[in-house]
């Protein structure tokens, strides 16, 4: 006798429930349960022990409830069910993905560091314009390649690079679409939100069911997908911050749509973009380390033998050149921006 | 003086804000007030029955306090806002029916506009933002390089082209601002307090630029203002608009002798009316009883005549302009002027 069967038996759903009845394989905890003695009455149930109506209490009491465990297999076959659908459709939209992170892994790594170290200064430059930060960037990855990290710091860089690229190439123009309509601006908002709460390792388990773990665009995916959020969010932003006096003169003048974008909206937008692009590749960054778990090469590799071996020297130093890595990274973004901001100071 | 063309024309123009402007738009015709239709709908009447004619070359004032429509009216002649009813003549054409393509035309070509906040593009240099109008139309810089140059020196501007507007001050914005409009090539320009943001000092030099731009020039200007000053200097017709209807419109001499409420005897109460009547504008044809002392020039104010009466006060003079007389004053007529008109009292 369970505490709950009184409340069927009173709402006349004995039958119904016991018509369901089928005695499946028990759950650990109901073994349990019987060997620390079943004494079978339910009125003695001190109110101290009664359990919350949860699906495994009632299930206890009515054999047609289901369990809770019937819930999460009943999710798993359903994603199962919908997998082999979902796998034709994504897994050729995301093939070019998987192409480029292979081949930009393979550049960065093949090339060799006397080569590949004055390019990555020369855009630096390019980017940065600021001698202080080349300085800083060659300081950075001559540091690593003292120590030997070379190679998995280019790694961890190729597939920054190639997710950020596609965040921006993505997320920009996502953004001025939401920017236009308050409508797509109300639908997206809370995914938005989904993604950036959401724990990294929560949407990890669907793509490992999705893709295979040797494929490259399981990680590419799952650090797009956390990444792409504030690129979104401050281009939407910045576009809807733009001076209403100063879009209702290009108005005045007689500006089409497109020339209202790319020449009035877009450019003034573009501090607040830039600071997306910044955090945007912050956020690669870490979600690069984690992607480790799911086969991403790269400096995260070595913090997730520091921690699996106990090998704490080796996770140590990955962790700082993750560390310093990201500095670098900040620093030359946020001289792009500085530079931006400085050459339109308006107020 | 020959009657000119008209160039703008308003007829029974109605703006009403709100959810469902054609029902408000009934009960404003049958005759709700403003307040009521507040309180009662919660639509905002923006502006009723206004009917408004631009002559071409001249400059049609627009005053009245913040609030009373005066940038809504404005707006309605390039349709940066869309009335609820009536028409908006330009050349005799209806605008209102025009679709997209053509409306571009009038606002690249035909009708420029200056901005109370100047609204100037902030990522632009000052010869970039001259050129605006022409570029907007597909001119390259080289091309409109020459003309935006020669507007910017006409407008006193010589030698900042590359200045970012932020390095400019306020009344240097607004003379590229100017700069901006009269580059367009456009006979007609929309100005919307377009010196309200300045320095009284700057101010003052602004209207002379823009009579001394406007002797040569010719352009049909609607300039709007709050500043009765400032209206009676600039106005060849002045239009007084409160809650957004037309109190009284006409010549401004002629408002100023005869007010026709007491909204706009409030308006005129406070101004040296010496200074701002002219010599025309209380002449009378009968020669007085008394000798003539002199003679004077229509254009003259009345201020001028007292001064060389030397505070006598039997004086007469003679209205001459190029040899021909137009009429008589005396300065006991002159003195009666300068007291201000209760409406309905005997003139
Ligand atoms: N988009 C709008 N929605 C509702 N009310 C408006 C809107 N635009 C203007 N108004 C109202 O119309 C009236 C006139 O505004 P405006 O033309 O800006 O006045 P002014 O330029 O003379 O100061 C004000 O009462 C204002 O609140
Ligand atoms: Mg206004």
């Amino acid at each position: 006798m369970a505490i709950y069967d009184g409340l069927f038996d009173s709402l006349g759903l004995r039958d119904w429930c016991d018509a369901e009845a089928s005695d499946g394989p028990m759950s650990m905890a109901d073994l349990l349960a019987k060997t620390a003695g079943d004494n079978g009455d339910s009125a003695g149930t001190p109110l101290h022990d009664l359990p919350f109506p949860s699906l495994d209490a009632l299930n206890d009491a009515c054999a047609a409830i289901p369990q809770s465990r019937d819930l999460t297999s009943g999710l798993e076959t359903g994603f199962l069910g919908i997998r082999d659908a979902l796998r034709f459709v994504v897994d050729p939209l995301t093939q070019p993905l998987s192409w480029a992170l292979e081949n930009m892994l393979w550049l960065m790594t093949e090339t060799p560091w006397w080569a590949m170290m004055p390019i990555l200064l020369l855009i630096t430059w390019a980017v940065a314009r600021s001698w202080k930060v080349v300085g800083f960037v060659a300081l950075v990855v001559a540091g690593l390649a003292f120590v030997d990290h070379y190679e998995v710091a280019m790694q961890t860089l190729a597939i920054i690079f190639v997710c950020a690229f596609i965040c921006v190439l993505i997320g920009v123009p996502i953004g001025i679409a939401m920017s236009r309509s308050d409508r797509l601006q109300g639908v997206l908002t809370p995914v938005l939100d989904m993604l950036q709460t959401l724990p990294p390792f929560v949407y990890l388990i669907p793509l490992i069911f999705l893709f295979s773990v040797t494929e490259p665009k399981l990680y590419g995916i799952a650090v797009i997908l956390y990444a792409i959020v504030p690129v979104v969010r401050l281009t939407n932003l910045g576009i809807r911050l733009v001076d209403p006096d100063v879009i209702e003169a290009a108005d005045a003048f007689g500006m089409t749509k497109s020339q209202k974008l790319f020449g009035v909206q877009i450019p003034l937008a573009l501090p607040n973009i830039m600071a997306g692009v910044n955090q945007t590749i912050m956020m690669s960054l870490a979600m690069v380390v984690i992607a480790s778990m799911v086969s991403a090469p790269g400096l995260g590799i070595l913090v997730l033998r520091g921690i699996r071996n106990l090998e704490l020297g080796v996770g140590l130093v990955a962790g700082l050149g993750i560390v310093v890595l990201a500095i670098a990274l900040d620093r030359v973004t946020k001289a792009s921006l500085a530079r931006i901001d400085a050459s339109q100071a308006s107020r | 003086m020959t009657e000119k063309n008209v160039k703008v024309s308003i007829r029974h123009l109605y703006k009403i804000f709100g959810a469902n402007p054609p029902a408000a738009l009934e009960k404003v015709k049958a005759g709700m007030s403003k307040t009521d239709l507040l309180d009662q709908t919660g639509h905002v009447l923006g502006l009723q029955d206004i009917n408004v004619d631009m002559k071409e070359g001249e400059i049609t004032v627009i005053m009245g306090l913040s609030g009373s429509g005066k940038s809504t009216l404005i707006r309605h002649l390039n349709r940066l806002i869309e009335p609820t009813a009536g028409e908006v003549l330009v050349n005799g054409e209806d605008i209102l029916s025009w679709n997209d393509s053509q409306m571009r035309t009038l606002r690249r070509e035909k009708m420029s506009m200056v901005f109370q906040k100047f609204a100037l593009l902030p990522h632009r240099t000052v010869l970039e933002n001259a050129g605006m109008a022409l570029a907007t139309r597909g001119k390259k810089r080289a091309e409109f390089e020459g003309e935006a140059r020669k507007w910017l020196e006409r407008v006193g501007l010589e030698g900042q082209d590359d200045q970012y507007p932020h390095q400019l001050s306020g009344g240097m914005q607004q003379r590229v601002g100017i700069a901006r409009a009269l580059a367009s090539n456009s006979d007609i320009m929309l100005m919307d307090e377009a010196f309200s943001a300045l320095d009284p000092l700057i101010r003052t030099d602004m209207q002379d630029l823009l009579l001394e731009l406007q002797e040569e020039l010719h352009k049909t200007i609607i300039f709007i203002t709050h500043d009765l000053d400032e209206a009676l200097k600039l106005a060849d017709h002045l239009v007084i608009l409160k809650d957004g209807a037309v109190v009284q419109q006409g010549e401004p001499q002629k408002i100023l002798l005869n007010p026709a409420d007491p909204y706009i005897e409030d308006f005129v109460a406070d101004i040296n009316r010496a200074r701002v009547l002219r010599v025309r504008s209380i002449m009378t044809e009968a020669a007085p009883a008394g000798e003539i002392a002199g003679d004077v020039d229509p254009a003259d104010n009345l201020e001028s005549v007292i001064a060389r009466a030397g505070g006598a006060m039997d004086r007469a003079y003679r209205v001459v302009r190029n040899g021909e007389t137009l009429g008589y004053v005396d300065l006991a007529e002159i003195m009666r002027a300068l007291v201000p008109r209760e409406t309905g009292a005997a003139a």
